[in-house]
């Protein structure tokens, strides 16, 4: 597998470089590896710092702006970053009103954001913290990990984003993102592995013919291996699975997500498919947003998320963004 | 009795016995991980390496403490907060006024290292992690170090048949089974590193 890199041990610096000579409008601090608001801590706001591996771009980096993260935290490739990147970022854009770590549930991501909410306090800044496992390909059981964190980080982003830019308090801010959460279900498929700068060989082998159904986001295999699906199967496939977990009544919003090498031409013509299984399934739909935003390094496959939402989400998530990765209204 | 001179060999032969098997630990990372475990432990242990040169802290407590730090803030992931628990808590139980301790307290130490990590992790041996290499381990120490680095290597080969319960393998239900573990393996090493320090 050919890339556009150096070496991959600088992989991470590079790009959050480039991402610093792209984005005036962000501090990229790329020997501590934090992406900040230029204009944070805003006064009187509850901040939102989130983070994760890297490799799943535009989440978290691309999504600091106005109406979204005020800070985030890459860590090396599918790798989480440590709790001294993550308490100096909640530092650096704490107005007082206190911050919200935005946790994608994984072992390591849960263990250092643990870490760095005690740190943080010890340094007198008000933390809450919301776990995003929205992944109904692990079952939720005490015999794994439990669920990932997949597309409805992005939901969970938006919608908690805009309730601090609107002024709301820390406990309101957090129990929005709770509920964007608890709200939220995804399933995602694989139709090729993705391959680590680490390794540079794919992560795992999938013969060709063959899908991986039920994959996450770091290159881990799925949950079992079937014969190449067309695109209409795998939606009725992912929309069921995603619906065995929830029961809709009020409109959804849904995520139909690129993994990172999947052309939009076929992301588009999966949503048709999977616009068409949620009407024969009676979903009301209420937006639908189509693009590479949860990906995994240059993994081929999409995933599909539901998030209900009620008026309040509705108009949050409408509410004005302005970030590199998502960007709309004001 | 063991000293600060000691705990840094132990700490330079476990840098090196993860920069010589780095490949071997991402690979086995590969198929029920996500194929970094070896360049995350190599960058994590270069960071002690350097620390303990820069800051040469003087007592077996404060190398340990030391280098259980540099852990947490380099390697990230679940392994960066598990090593650096596990040597953080093996260094606060060993204390940083004594400048030796003997094999009895260090086996103590160790001991309540390993129960932070089971405690952080939330695992227990048989769920496919590093606890099936370090539990044998450190009941073996009692014996001799070489002892404890076979029962760490026993306990690593052991994971082969299970299936996962914590972590990222666990995703993979099943399908975790026939594959050694990557965590279980490196820690395998840092105990094999421990009797390297000792056969001085």
């Amino acid at each position: 597998m050919r890339m556009l890199i150096n070496v991959p041990e600088t992989v991470v610096a590079d790009a959050l470089r480039g991402m610093a000579a792209a984005h005036p409008e962000l501090i990229v601090d790329v020997e501590n590896r934090v992406i900040v608001r230029r204009d944070a801590p805003v006064d009187g706001k509850v901040a939102l710092v989130s983070g994760g591996g890297s490799g799943h771009e535009p989440l978290h980096g691309c999504f600091v702006g106005p109406g979204m993260l005020s800070a985030a935290c890459p860590g090396e490739v599918f790798t989480s970053p440590v709790p001294d990147q993550m308490v100096r970022a909640a530092a650096a854009v704490d107005s007082g009103a206190g911050v919200l770590f935005v946790v994608k549930n994984y072992t390591g991501d849960v263990l250092n954001f643990d870490m760095a909410v005690e740190l943080a306090e010890d340094e007198g800044i008000q933390v809450a913290k919301v776990l995003v496992d929205d992944d109904v390909a692990v079952s939720d059981s005490l015999y794994t990990a439990g669920r990932r964190g997949t597309g409805a980080t992005l939901f969970v982003e938006k919608i908690a984003g805009a309730a601090a830019e609107e002024g709301r308090p820390l406990e309101q801010v957090e129990s929005l993102a709770r509920k964007v959460n608890d709200n939220s279900r995804s399933f995602g498929v694989a139709l090729d592995a993705c391959t680590t700068p680490a390794k540079g060989s794919p992560t795992f082998d999938l013969p060709a013919g063959e899908l991986e159904l039920g994959v996450g986001i770091h290159g881990e295999p799925g949950r079992e291996r079937r014969a190449m699906m067309t695109s209409r199967e795998i939606a009725d496939f992912s929309v069921d699975a995603v619906l065995e977990d929830m029961n809709p009544r009020n409109p959804v919003l849904v995520l139909v997500n690129g993994m990172g090498a999947t052309p939009l031409l076929e992301l588009y013509g999966f949503n048709a498919e999977v616009q068409r299984r949620l009407a024969e399934r009676g979903v009301p739909v209420a937006r639908v947003l189509v693009g590479n935003y949860v990906t995994s390094l240059d993994m081929a496959g999409a995933s599909v998320t539901l998030c209900q939402v009620d008026e309040e989400l509705l108009r949050l998530y409408d509410a004005p963004v302005r970030t590199p990765g998502l960007r709309w209204g004001g | 009795m063991l000293d600060a001179d000691f705990f840094r060999r132990w700490m330079t032969a476990a840098a090196a016995a993860v920069d010589r098997e780095a490949e071997r630990l991402t690979a086995l990372d590969s198929p029920i991980g996500d194929a970094d475990h070896g360049s995350n432990l190599q960058r994590g242990f270069a960071a002690v390496v350097a620390a303990l040169e820069k800051e040469a802290p003087a007592t077996p407590g404060a190398v340990l403490q030391l280098a259980g730090r540099q852990l947490i803030s380099t390697v990230g992931g679940a392994s960066g907060p598990l090593y650096g628990t596990l040597l953080r808590r093996t260094g606060k139980t060993l204390g940083t006024d004594a400048a030796e301790v003997g094999e009895e307290r260090l086996r103590e130490a160790l001991r309540a290292g390993v129960a932070a990590v089971a405690t952080l992790g939330g695992a227990a041996p048989g769920d496919k992690t590093m606890l099936d290499a370090l539990v044998p381990a450190v009941d073996a120490l009692g014996e001799s170090f070489a002892a404890a680095a076979d029962a760490a290597e026993r306990g690593a080969e052991a994971t082969t048949p299970l299936r996962a319960r914590k972590g990222r393998a666990s995703y993979l239900g099943e399908r975790s089974v026939g594959h050694r573990d990557p965590g279980a393996t490196s820690a395998a090493l840092l105990v094999a590193a421990l009797a390297e320090a000792a056969d001085v």
